[in-house]
């Protein structure tokens, strides 16, 4: 066995040496960590947060919580309406929406879904608030004590409450409520529902319940609990009250919820809006993706959209053929340009360098206004092409707000990505092999095609998926030159983002687009190397 | 790649008109840029030569537009946020982009290639995704940021731009100072702690003196990229944050008048400059680390 070598303290050089090594990564890595946690922080986590909101859904089930349990029991192959049960938990769910001031957004959140259902839910909420009030009248008829909030908080809340509540000296916030045991076992609903108005009072109104009437829908609420459970006897009291309350309830008046909704909009009879809320009421969704690539969710599975609002799967395409349309316009003007550059002396090279770089280093913007300066109507190129007489003065080309401007602008701003790596890839091309082929008896096309061509294919691939991966995520230039036909997928979720609010949808669109350039920004990675992107030559 | 003196007539016609071709490719790309510089001496409001430019006659000339550009009060305050949020952007950008650079250069890193794919992950990210992801983040950060600290909606603004763009800006310094120590001799710093040089002395007497140049350059081009940038701040700030890329855009998008061709101007002065330096750098820094110039 051989000996072992020790260093010079004693210990075994290789433990000396993995000791050394292990600190040396150790200091690499505390120079990396600032800037790693930074943008950690600030970029990937913000972009997986906003990539998480195309499968986030929790708007239904937390603005309709008890509609969303009611709706687990119907069948939606049946095609008829939902339950009177359905109903009531969406009279009592709305009842604290509008409240909050919620159901809009849902209404707008679900509106994506099934157009109409967002004036539905404004049209119910104002109507909402009524539910309930014959339940109330009867009551108070019955005992003026039930017009008392008091008697709501005495027969509701918590003793620890009522106790706290009465300590309370008025500064700072009212105790949060909390709703007793007691009543929770004998009128489960209406304490749910108290509960939440409650909750609201405090919150939303910065008020107390010991001074607000309830809403009537807990009226509504505590009738159902009465004539579920006739013979209830609640402690305390307001035995007598509640008791007499459950006596005549069975021969209260009574509201029919279905005819209220129906009344406020005919809309509640269609079964497509119930399908709608029943589809998208779980917490996660894949809606958005669907929806992102022309699909749609129906009770019946996955199906195609209307025809005539499919437009993202065309704008997907028109945004890949429009990008490699750019990116063969780049290839074919840089590759004389990178040629002309590798193989002229340095000086030369350098000076022809400046007029690469230039508009390399030009800002975005300038470049997007001289073209729209030059393409307009009444702009130079027009001007000019008038003037050597190719067209007519009243018959000048459409060269802004369509396809065309997009791919004139794009490909001048995008075109030093192309020869700049084309370049640094010719530049390690010798020359001389041209020559060997010609000496060997190649045609000159031949000695380019079959020699020269061959050792430039890495500068053309490193090129082009630079600038197509560019071009594919482009938002500025196609918005501004590109009226509506020269638009690409980034616009429309700008537009979704700042103008339709449908933040899920855009997410979608965003992850979708994400994962294209990843898959590119890999094979780059893969063809070049990351560490060979070089910048301004 | 002179013409031989042996060539045919049909090489030499062929020699010229590659030429011609490459010529005007290349006047593709730069007539766009110069053409505008003359235009924003119109006198009148047009975006196009008036008769009177195209004879020369200074009575087609002006400075109007830039007397606008320069009086009013739409495009100072954008100047001005870009002026503020640039520097302090390249700032973070810089000095946090230069450390991890120099760690990344040593020689044992773990998970090099992932940390590298991450911190490049800004500039390979299409613009609008990372605009839209900084839009969600941000808006909670900001009212974070009123709340815990008290501190005014303007400058929760101001802080929010400047940290997205030093975000964008850090790609460009960690390719062009990786770059530059790719030939930096790690035994300089051997030779100084030998000397009894602390890590830190060595870092600025030795170590930054050498790379000074490449890290001047991706300053430079982490100031280009938040003074040029306008997805993420157009989602990110608010109107008290509106930077002139963003005036510009809006100018363009909705009532596009010629003071943006005075506005564009000017920004072309500055990028030649920029470039001048970038250019006058990198041959510095290519004498300086002893590599033939290009």
């Amino acid at each position: 066995m051989a000996e072992q070598v020790l260093a010079a303290d004693g210990t075994p050089l290789k433990a000396s040496l993995n000791r050394a090594l292990r600190r040396q990564k150790m200091r690499a890595l505390v120079l990396i960590l600032p800037l790693l946690l930074f943008i950690l922080a600030t970029f990937i986590y913000p972009i997986g947060q906003m990539l998480f909101r195309s499968v986030e859904n929790g708007i239904v089930s937390e603005t309709i919580p008890r509609t969303v349990v009611a709706l687990d029991d119907w069948d939606t192959q049946e095609n008829d309406l939902p339950p009177a049960t359905v109903f009531d938990a969406l009279a009592k769910d709305l009842a604290v929406a509008v409240e909050l001031k919620e159901h809009t957004r849902l209404g707008s959140r679900l509106n994506y879904e099934l157009s109409g259902i967002s004036s539905l839910f404004r049209k119910t909420g104002r109507r909402v608030d009524d539910i309930g009030e014959i339940y109330t009248d009867q009551l108070v008829a019955l005992d003026p004590a039930w017009e008392d909030p008091a008697t709501w908080v005495t027969l509701m809340a918590d003793p620890d409450w009522i106790a706290a509540q009465a300590a309370w000296d008025g500064e700072g916030d009212e105790p949060a409520f909390v709703v007793s045991a007691t009543a929770i076992d004998m009128l489960p609903q209406t304490a749910d529902i108290y509960a939440d108005f409650a909750r609201v009072i405090q919150s939303g109104d910065n008020d107390s319940p010991t001074e607000e009437e309830p809403w009537h829908i807990v009226s509504l609420a505590l009738y159902q609990d009465l004539i579920a459970s006739p013979s209830v006897d609640i402690p305390g009291p307001l035995a007598g009250l509640v008791s007499t309350a459950a006596a005549a309830a069975p021969s209260f008046e009574t509201e029919d919820v279905i005819a209220t909704f129906t009344d406020v909009d005919d809309d509640w009879q269609n079964p497509e809006v119930w399908e709608t809320i029943y589809t998208y009421s779980p917490a996660y969704t894949n809606g958005y993706f669907l929806n992102a690539i022309d699909l749609q969710k129906t009770t019946d599975g996955i199906e195609w959209q209307p025809e005539n609002e499919q437009v993202y799967l065309t704008l997907f395409l028109r945004t890949m053929i429009m990008s490699m349309t750019i990116t063969i316009s780049c290839i074919l003007l840089g590759y004389p340009v990178a040629w002309m550059l590798a193989n002229l002396p340095a000086r030369k090279a350098n000076l022809l360098m400046i007029l690469v770089l230039l508009p390399f280093w030009t800002s975005l913007l300038v470049r997007t206004s001289a073209w729209k300066v030059l393409l307009q109507n009444q702009g130079v190129i027009n001007d000019l092409l008038v003037w050597v007489g190719f067209i007519a003065d009243d018959n000048r080309l459409a060269l802004i707000n369509n396809a065309t401007g997009t791919v004139i602008a794009m490909t001048h701003i995008l075109l030093p990505f192309m020869i700049l790596p084309l370049y640094s890839v010719m530049q390690t091309i010798p020359i001389s092999y041209l020559r060997a082929a010609k000496s060997l008896g190649a045609t000159n096309w031949t000695a380019f095609w079959r020699v020269y061509f061959p050792q430039s294919v890495p500068g053309i691939g490193a090129g082009s998926i630079l600038v197509f991966i560019l071009s594919i995520g482009y938002y500025i230039t196609p918005e501004i030159v590109g009226g509506t036909k020269g638009v690409f997928i980034s616009n429309r979720i700008a537009y979704h983002i700042s103008s339709s609010l449908n933040w899920g949808l855009a997410a979608a669109l965003g992850a979708i687009l994400l994962a294209i350039v990843l898959a590119l920004y890999w094979a780059y990675d893969r063809i070049v190397g990351i560490d060979n992107v070089k910048l301004g030559g | 790649m002179s013409l031989p003196i042996y060539a045919t007539t049909g090489q030499k016609i062929w020699y010229y008109s590659f030429r011609v071709i490459v010529g005007l490719i290349l006047f593709f790309l730069i007539a766009p840029i110069i053409i505008i510089i003359p235009l924003s001496f119109n006198a009148q409001d047009f975006f196009t030569f008036t008769p009177e430019m195209l004879a020369l006659d200074p009575e087609g000339y002006s400075l109007k537009h830039y007397r606008d550009f320069f009086s009013n009060q739409d495009w100072i305050r954008p100047l001005k946020n870009s002026l503020i949020i640039a520097p302090f952007a390249t700032i973070i950008s810089v000095s946090l982009g230069t450390l991890a650079a120099i760690g990344l250069s040593q020689s044992h890193v773990p998970f090099r290639r992932g940390i590298m794919a991450i911190l490049i992950s800004p500039m390979i990210v299409p613009l609008i995704i990372s605009a839209t992801g900084m839009f969600f983040f941000y808006s909670q950060m900001g009212l974070w940021m009123e709340n815990t600290f008290g501190i005014s909606k303007s400058l929760s603004g101001y802080i929010k731009v400047i940290l997205a763009h030093a975000a964008l800006g850090i790609p460009f310094v960690i390719i062009t100072v990786t770059a530059t120590l790719v030939g930096f001799d790690q035994s300089l710093t051997r030779a100084a702690a030998n000397m009894g040089a602390t890590p830190t002395v060595t870092f600025f007497r030795v170590q930054m003196p050498l790379i000074l140049p490449g890290v001047i350059s991706g300053g430079l081009f982490a100031f280009i990229t938040s003074f040029d940038e306008v997805v993420v701040v157009l989602f990110v700030g608010a109107a008290a944050q509106k930077t002139l890329p963003w005036q510009m855009f809006t100018g363009l998008r909705e009532q596009i008048s010629p003071t943006i061709l005075a506005v564009a101007t000017v920004l072309v002065g500055i990028s030649i400059l920029l470039l001048a330096t970038v250019e006058l750098l990198r041959r510095r820094s290519e004498r300086l680390r002893g590599m033939s110039p290009t």
